[in-house]
């Protein structure tokens, strides 16, 4: 990513009479770590979606290291270093988990129909390459042990840390992860939260991700953003957007810290 | 002039018949979210049970020919396909109710191969001429020239086009169908027994498609057990055409499809029909995969 | 053995030799089990593609009839009308004449793959399905109105150049083909795209694609069984190629496992067998073969042939 970044410009959406996403605008800097958050239904998931094409915005521009988005399917957004996993895990759940990870890797692969077919010295050895990648990513994971078994066999945990290994495959720019800690206890979402925070400086990775617990977003993120109903409301450090009074309202007067863990 | 509204007459009876039809498809789309192929077979039995209901009468010296004969066979068909309606259900669609749409579409499939080659073996292969249920006679009108037959599809299905809508829109159980087809799973959460519901929808899908049989019958003098085949296609397609799961989009994809084709026939291209009906239906899947009642949803990601 | 060679082409060149020498003995077998065995053989290139586009694609296809008769038409023309015209580039070779006649064949129903599955491609589940019925309907009466092939009559007395060794080494190459498009980082593609076509394109896989390809192939190998099949019935008609055929394929497919090699085979061969005996019951044929489908659908719509222990390892090496 060069230095531009991902920008949203007035991003608007709507679904029938529901103005899902509301002119928001936002800058993803290369290699930072932002948060998303808002209470559910805010609009995190679908401002996801708008990002990676799965919905076109109804206004307004998203643009990508300064290239525009608008019009391109989803695999090009992909390929242009954009790379996600899904609140509602969209795991490939008959594929085991090592063919989960090589198949997204497809973007790299030099093969084709005919290699396949042909299945030349070329094929092997582009093969038992993916598969030493592979490996190695699972291996951060500590899913190299369960390779072979089907996905949706896996423990939920082990699942979300899947979808983020099959999303760092593609080898992305730019990841974003939707509530990757939910359903996880406490220890367990401290351990995922060094793990993201390692792939990120080891793979230099921007990253935006869209997290209930207040203090592991107040812990590991530079910069937060906040929705409410579909509009930005507040946007600064982890400790500006905690003074923020919008926010603390949007949490129903709450302290943030306090905020109830929401799926 | 005369020949198009000739033309006009034509279209509007056939198209009628296939608004009959494609109610049965687009309901069962509704509740249950899947084509039931063998729907065009319960069709082709109303029309049998007509015929062999029209014999009795005659061998048990029934008054024939005239209107309330007609009506009496005509109901006794109409409660016959939802019979069979209700029982295919029951038995084969009931159980596969968590099952892929594949599953269910083949056993679909199967259940019409059953009751063609079933009907083959019961009332035989060779066509069978049917027999003037209404009284018939051909009125002239300044060189226009209706057979009373076709107003009778006329008349029967308005009628029955109105009492469907009645039904849909003023009584409980029409508002139970509209609810179990706008969201099943909410509505069995607000305690509507929608097995009872998907029952109901097909003996009411069924009947206007036995009705929809006695009534192509009557219009075109002879049956055998494969005559669903061709009238059941037209009718998906005007399903689709109007949107499928709309009910007031079924009547109208019916008309319109009544209108291409008796349009078609008669010209060069008439041994083409069927394939021009699917080219009408592949253009609107793709340029408007909602038809033209329907509404579009977006998958939720 | 060399390098390049690996198991699966070791296994497929044993086939193609098998073959070659069932083909120099098959003058002493008994002229039906000859007949029956190659309609075995083309029902396992016929499952086996639509196997690619329905079973590990995730698709839904019913008009798989229609490219096997684009497939018999192009090459019965090819060996019958037009065979004065270019057999003499072959010499009039019937071993060299044959194959590019099938190959041609192939090559027009992969058009016409491609033709059906550009627009097909944007729908899902049974509107697929209809799209592709209706595609398949609109072939066989496009063959209908078609003076030059015989119209709604046919064509006959295409030369009977099927044999063993045709219709089974194009079965052999047909099975390793889907095989070795699926084992491969690019094939598992095709299996991501059936289990969710949003991640998977979310994951950089261009959807539209990979259902292009497997359309295309499949439509490749179902119009080469078609040539295979006039030439072995030397009567072609449109109306056996209508929706009856095509279920008949789907339910190979979906009673050998949708998606499992060996089980689409087994089906096929078990399901042209049963056929065969059926022939006995005369008119109850197929009232006993669609109460078959719809209890197979009730009972075992998972297929006849999944030994769940080894589900998992199965998957593996799909
Ligand atoms: N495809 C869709 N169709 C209709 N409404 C949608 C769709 N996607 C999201 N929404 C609505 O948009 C709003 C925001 O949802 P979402 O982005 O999932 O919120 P969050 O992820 O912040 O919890 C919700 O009201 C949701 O119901
Ligand atoms: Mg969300």
């Amino acid at each position: 990513m060069n230095k531009t970044g991902l920008q949203l410009q007035q991003v608007t959406i709507r679904f029938g009479g529901l103005t899902a996403v509301s002119q928001v605008s936002a800058e993803i800097h290369p290699g930072e770590l932002a948060g998303l958050i808002g209470p559910n239904g805010a609009g995190k998931t679908t401002v996801f979606n708008l990002i990676t094409g799965v919905y076109a915005p109804t206004e307004g521009n998203i643009t990508f290291g300064g290239a525009p988005l608008a019009g391109l399917k989803p695999f090009e957004i992909t390929s242009r270093g954009i790379a996600r996993t899904f609140q509602n895990i969209r795991l490939f759940g008959s594929l085991s988990v090592f063919d989960n990870v090589r198949v997204a890797f497809h973007l790299h692969l030099k093969q084709g129909v005919f290699p396949s077919l042909a299945r030349g010295p070329s094929f092997h050895r582009e093969e038992r390459q993916l598969a030493e990648q592979t490996r190695q990513l699972l291996d951060i994971f500590q899913l190299d042990r369960v390779r072979d078994e089907p996905a949706k066999s896996l423990p939920y945990g082990d699942q979300r840390r899947l979808e983020i290994v099959r999303a760092l495959a593609t080898q992305p720019q730019l990841l974003l992860l939707d509530e990757p800690a939910a359903g996880m206890n406490p220890a367990e979402k401290v351990e995922l939260m060094k793990l993201i925070q390692f792939i990120q400086d080891r793979y230099k990775l921007a990253i935006l991700l869209v997290e209930h617990d207040m203090k592991v977003v107040m812990g590991i993120c530079q910069r937060i953003h906040v929705l409410e109903y579909g509009r930005k409301i507040a946007e600064g450090t982890p400790s500006e957007v905690r003074e923020n009074p919008a926010v603390i309202s949007a949490y129903l007067g709450q302290q943030p810290d306090a905020a109830p863990v929401q799926s | 002039m005369t020949e198009l509204l000739q033309q006009v007459i034509n279209g509007l009876s056939m198209g009628a018949i296939y608004a009959l039809i494609a109610l049965g498809y687009t309901m069962v789309y509704g509740v249950l979210r899947f084509i039931n192929f063998a729907h065009s077979d319960v069709f082709m039995l109303g029309a049998f049970v007509a015929y062999y209901t029209a014999r009795a009468f005659g061998r048990w010296g029934f008054v024939m020919g005239g209107y309330l004969g007609g009506i009496a066979i005509l109901l006794l068909s109409m409660t016959a396909c939802a019979v069979v309606g209700i029982v295919i259900e029951r038995l084969a669609y009931r159980p596969l109710r968590r099952r892929s749409t594949l599953t269910v579409l083949i056993t679909a499939i199967g259940v019409s191969l059953l009751l063609q080659n079933g009907g083959q073996l019961v009332f035989g292969v060779n066509p069978k001429a049917f027999p003037d249920i209404f009284p018939s006679s051909t009125l002239n009108l300044g060189g226009l020239v209706i057979n009373s037959n076709q107003l009778v599809v006329l008349g029967v299905a308005i009628a029955l086009l109105s009492a469907l809508h009645w039904i849909v829109q003023h009584t409980r159980i029409g508002t139970a169908m509209r609810a179990v087809s706008f969201n099943a799973t909410a509505a069995s959460l607000v305690g509507i027994d929608t097995n009872r519901i998907i029952s109901f929808t097909f003996g009411m899908g069924s009947a206007l498609a036995g009705a929809g049989g006695v009534l192509y019958a009557m219009n075109y003098p002879s049956i055998e057990p494969l005559m669903g085949n061709s009238p059941g296609l037209k009718a998906f397609i005007a399903a689709v055409l109007g949107g499928i799961g709309s009910l007031p989009g079924a009547a109208l994809g019916g008309m319109l499809l009544g209108f291409v084709e008796t349009g078609v026939s008669g010209t060069r291209w008439s041994t083409f029909r069927d394939a021009i009906a699917f080219a009408i239906l592949i253009g609107i899947l793709l340029f408007r995969p909602a038809g033209l009642l329907g509404r579009n949803r977006v998958e939720k990601v | 053995m060399p390098s390049w060679l690996n198991r699966s082409q070791l296994l497929l060149m044993a086939t193609l030799a098998v073959v070659g020498i069932a083909q120099s003995l098959s003058g002493r077998l008994d002229s039906y089990i000859l007949s029956v065995a190659m309609g075995v053989g083309i029902n396992i290139i016929l499952a086996s593609s639509l196997n690619l586009i329905n079973g590990f694609t995730g698709q839904f296809s019913l008009g798989h009839a229609g490219f096997m008769a684009v497939g018999a038409y192009t090459a019965a023309v090819l060996t019958g009308r037009l065979a004065p015209q270019w057999s003499p580039l072959f010499g009039g070779q019937v071993f060299l004449l044959f194959p590019a006649a099938l190959i041609v064949g192939g090559i027009v129903a992969a058009l016409a793959g491609a033709l059906v599955g550009a627009p097909s491609l944007r729908l899902k589940g049974d509107y697929l399905a209809i799209v592709t019925l209706g595609f398949g309907e609109i072939i066989k009466v496009i063959f209908q109105n078609l003076e030059f092939v015989g119209g709604a009559k046919g064509l006959n007395g295409i030369p009977d150049y099927s044999n063993l060794l045709w219709v089974f080494g194009t079965a052999a190459i047909t099975v390793y083909t889907v095989w070795a498009l699926l084992n491969s980082s690019y094939g598992r593609g095709f299996l991501a795209v059936a289990d969710d076509e949003i991640a998977a394109e979310a994951m950089g896989l261009n959807t539209t694609r990979y259902k292009m390809v497997a359309f295309v192939v499949g439509a490749f190998f179902a119009g080469i069984a078609g040539g295979l099949f006039a030439h072995l019935n030397n009567s072609i008609n449109p109306s056996g190629f209508d929706f009856n055929k095509s279920i008949e394929i789907v339910v190979m497919v979906i009673l050998g496992g949708m998606g499992r090699h060996i089980g689409v085979i087994l089906a096929a061969i078990l399901l042209t067998v049963l056929t065969e005996m059926l022939r006995e019951f005369g008119d109850y044929r197929m009232v006993i073969y669609s109460v078959l489908l719809i209890l197979l659908m009730l009972t075992r719509p998972q297929g006849l042939f999944i030994w769940p222990t080894r589900k998992a390892a199965r998957r593996q090496n799909a």
